[in-house]
């Protein structure tokens, strides 16, 4: 035990320092790399102050999942982390958030942070055009690839999605025709055919039935290792079976951040402890 | 209670009878011109309309050639002035005017063109094109009939991509697609149906435009495909012949006045399959 640990979680309601729950895989091991480190982490619709003094460190090829009622700032938080807000006038990020040493909120080029940490929607969002093109359309972005070469990288996005075997028959069809899951599995994959290091997911099962949902989350034990996944969830559950850590947020701060059995059993804050347990939100 | 209740019946039965009387006095006009062009239109209809010039006064030949082949170059050179002006002002609306004051005074201004009664547009391109250039010419009645179409353009455009989802546009942006990629490959493609629709609304509203061609491309009694000078065109020429005493000229005037209702009506029923996928699609 660290002595961060033996502490547990400290909450300061400002600034907070939440440390990051170090023993992930397995205790005694070291601990994965910070990929993504956010530090005072202030966000603002406006006026409106939706992200309040956030510290958090996500942890390189770990599960990472944001829980808390609606209105949090667990969808904001993950909005920032690849600069989604910029599309926005009124939005503005104060603070750092530092992916491997650069800071997101300043960095220059905003295309290549995006090809570096990609992001699954809540509703699926095929683009209106064949399931091949759908997948080469990022890809297209970066790289200017021979047909072969193309095709390969294609099957290979879809196969990690879990997807290869339901499409490879009907690749030039429009990408609309397929079940919401098979959807959401096609956004998966055509963010991953860019090669991300981060994934961030907005919720990316609430639109879907429970046996899809069960296909994308043993889908995300699989990315993990190739890239470190953020999850944003509604659903407790999801987050207890799916991630290695959990974030719990309210009201635009961050309350508590651990290894997601500590969470979910032993929480040490008596707000983590009525949500999970379903007095709130 | 009771009184409520009898009160609500009896606003009920009146606005009914009110919306039943306006429905049946519209669609009985609506039925009675059609009725009439059929009927002197379809007696009229002669292949040497297609093949033929329009006769002389005096004479009994029947032609139309060069007035189909005028109209065509001027819808064709309204279109090619009139859609990417129209396309592309649609597009800064919905993708980078949104609710801005900017937008929304466009918008404003872009209602009143789309009422602007088209005798004005008519005088517009009069004194734009007609007086410095110094005579009548079809480019002069194409930049009326564009100005006219323009704003039907803009607002099918702008509405129809603003009916694509925000998280579409939203995806292609994640993947770090540049805003020019995001608008050609993925909203105008997830709008196209729509956008189509609002290119053959605004080519059916300007087909029978009479007004702004008197003022601007005139018309020409020979066969003319250049741009620069008067060209003969379907709607003046229909004006003109119905108003005179010759009897095939009339009979001309009424057949035109056929096929024009029917490229209309065609053109009509290509929107609303377009507009039908575009439902299909949501």
């Amino acid at each position: 035990m660290t002595a961060d640990q033996s502490e547990g979680i400290r909450m300061v309601s400002a600034p907070l320092s939440v440390k990051p729950p170090d023993t992930a895989q397995s205790s005694g091991a070291t601990p994965a790399p910070v990929k993504i480190a956010a530090r005072n982490l202030n966000f603002y619709y406006g006026k409106f102050h939706a992200v309040k003094n956030v510290n958090v460190e996500i942890r390189q090829n770990v599960v990472t999942a944001f829980i808390g009622p609606s209105g949090c700032g667990k969808s904001t938080l993950l909005r920032i982390f690849n600069r989604m807000y910029d599309l926005y006038p009124r939005q503005r990020a104060e603070g750092e958030v530092i992916l491997d040493g650069q800071n997101i909120l300043t960095v220059k080029s905003i295309r290549q942070l995006r090809s570096k940490v990609g992001m699954v929607f809540q509703k699926p969002t095929p683009f209106p055009m064949s399931i091949h093109e759908n997948i080469a359309f990022g890809i297209r972005l970066y790289e200017k690839l021979p047909r072969s070469e193309m095709d390969d990288r294609v099957r290979h996005a879809l196969t990690k999605a879990g997807l290869w075997d339901e499409v490879k028959n009907k690749l030039n069809q429009s990408g609309l025709g397929l079940s919401g899951g098979q959807q959401q599995r096609l956004c998966i994959a055509r963010a991953l055919a860019v090669n991300p290091e981060v994934l961030l997911l907005d919720e990316p099962c609430s639109a879907l039935d429970p046996l899809s949902t069960s296909k994308i989350e043993e889908l995300l034990f699989e990315l993990k290792e190739a890239c470190t996944i953020v999850i944003v969830t509604h659903n407790m559950q999801q987050a207890a079976r799916a991630s290695d850590n959990t974030a719990f947020m309210l009201e635009g701060t961050l309350i508590e951040y651990s290894e997601t059995s500590k969470l979910f059993t032993t929480p040490s804050d008596p707000r983590t402890e009525a949500y999970i347990t379903g007095r709130f939100g | 209670m009771r009184g409520v209740l009898a009160r609500r019946r009896a606003v009920d039965v009146v606005s009914k009878i009110l919306m039943a009387t306006a429905t049946v006095i519209g669609v009985f006009f609506l039925c009675w011109i059609i009725w009439a062009t059929l009927k002197y239109g379809i007696p009229g209809m002669h292949w040497d309309l297609f093949t033929k010039d329009t006769p002389p006064p005096g004479t009994d030949q029947f032609g139309l050639r060069n007035a189909f082949v005028g109209s065509l170059l001027l819808l064709g050179l309204s279109m090619a002035i009139g859609v990417p002006i129209g396309l592309m002002a649609g597009t800064w609306l919905a993708e980078y005017g949104f609710r801005s004051r900017t937008a929304e005074t466009v918008r404003f201004l872009n209602d009143i063109m789309l009422s602007a009664p088209s005798i004005e547009i008519g005088l517009f391109a009069y004194a734009a094109v007609v007086a410095p250039m110094g005579h009548f010419s079809g480019l002069a009645g194409s930049v009326a009939l564009a100005i006219l179409m323009i704003p039907i353009i803009v607002r099918t455009t702008d509405e129809m991509l603003s009916l694509v989802g925000g998280d579409v546009r939203e995806a292609a942006i994640a993947l770090g697609a540049p805003a020019w990629v995001v608008i050609t490959k993925v909203t105008w493609k997830a709008a196209r149906a729509g956008i189509l629709t609002g290119v053959l609304i605004g080519l059916a509203r300007i087909t029978g435009e009479t007004a702004p061609l008197l003022f601007t491309a005139l018309n020409n009694q020979y066969f003319s495909a250049n741009m620069f000078r008067p060209i003969a065109n379907i709607p003046v020429v229909i004006f003109q012949f119905a108003l005179s005493p010759y009897t095939n000229w009339q009979q001309m005037a009424w057949a035109a006045a056929f096929i024009t209702v029917l490229f209309v009506l065609v053109l009509s029923l290509v929107a609303r399959w377009f507009l039908g996928k575009v439902q299909v699609a949501k």
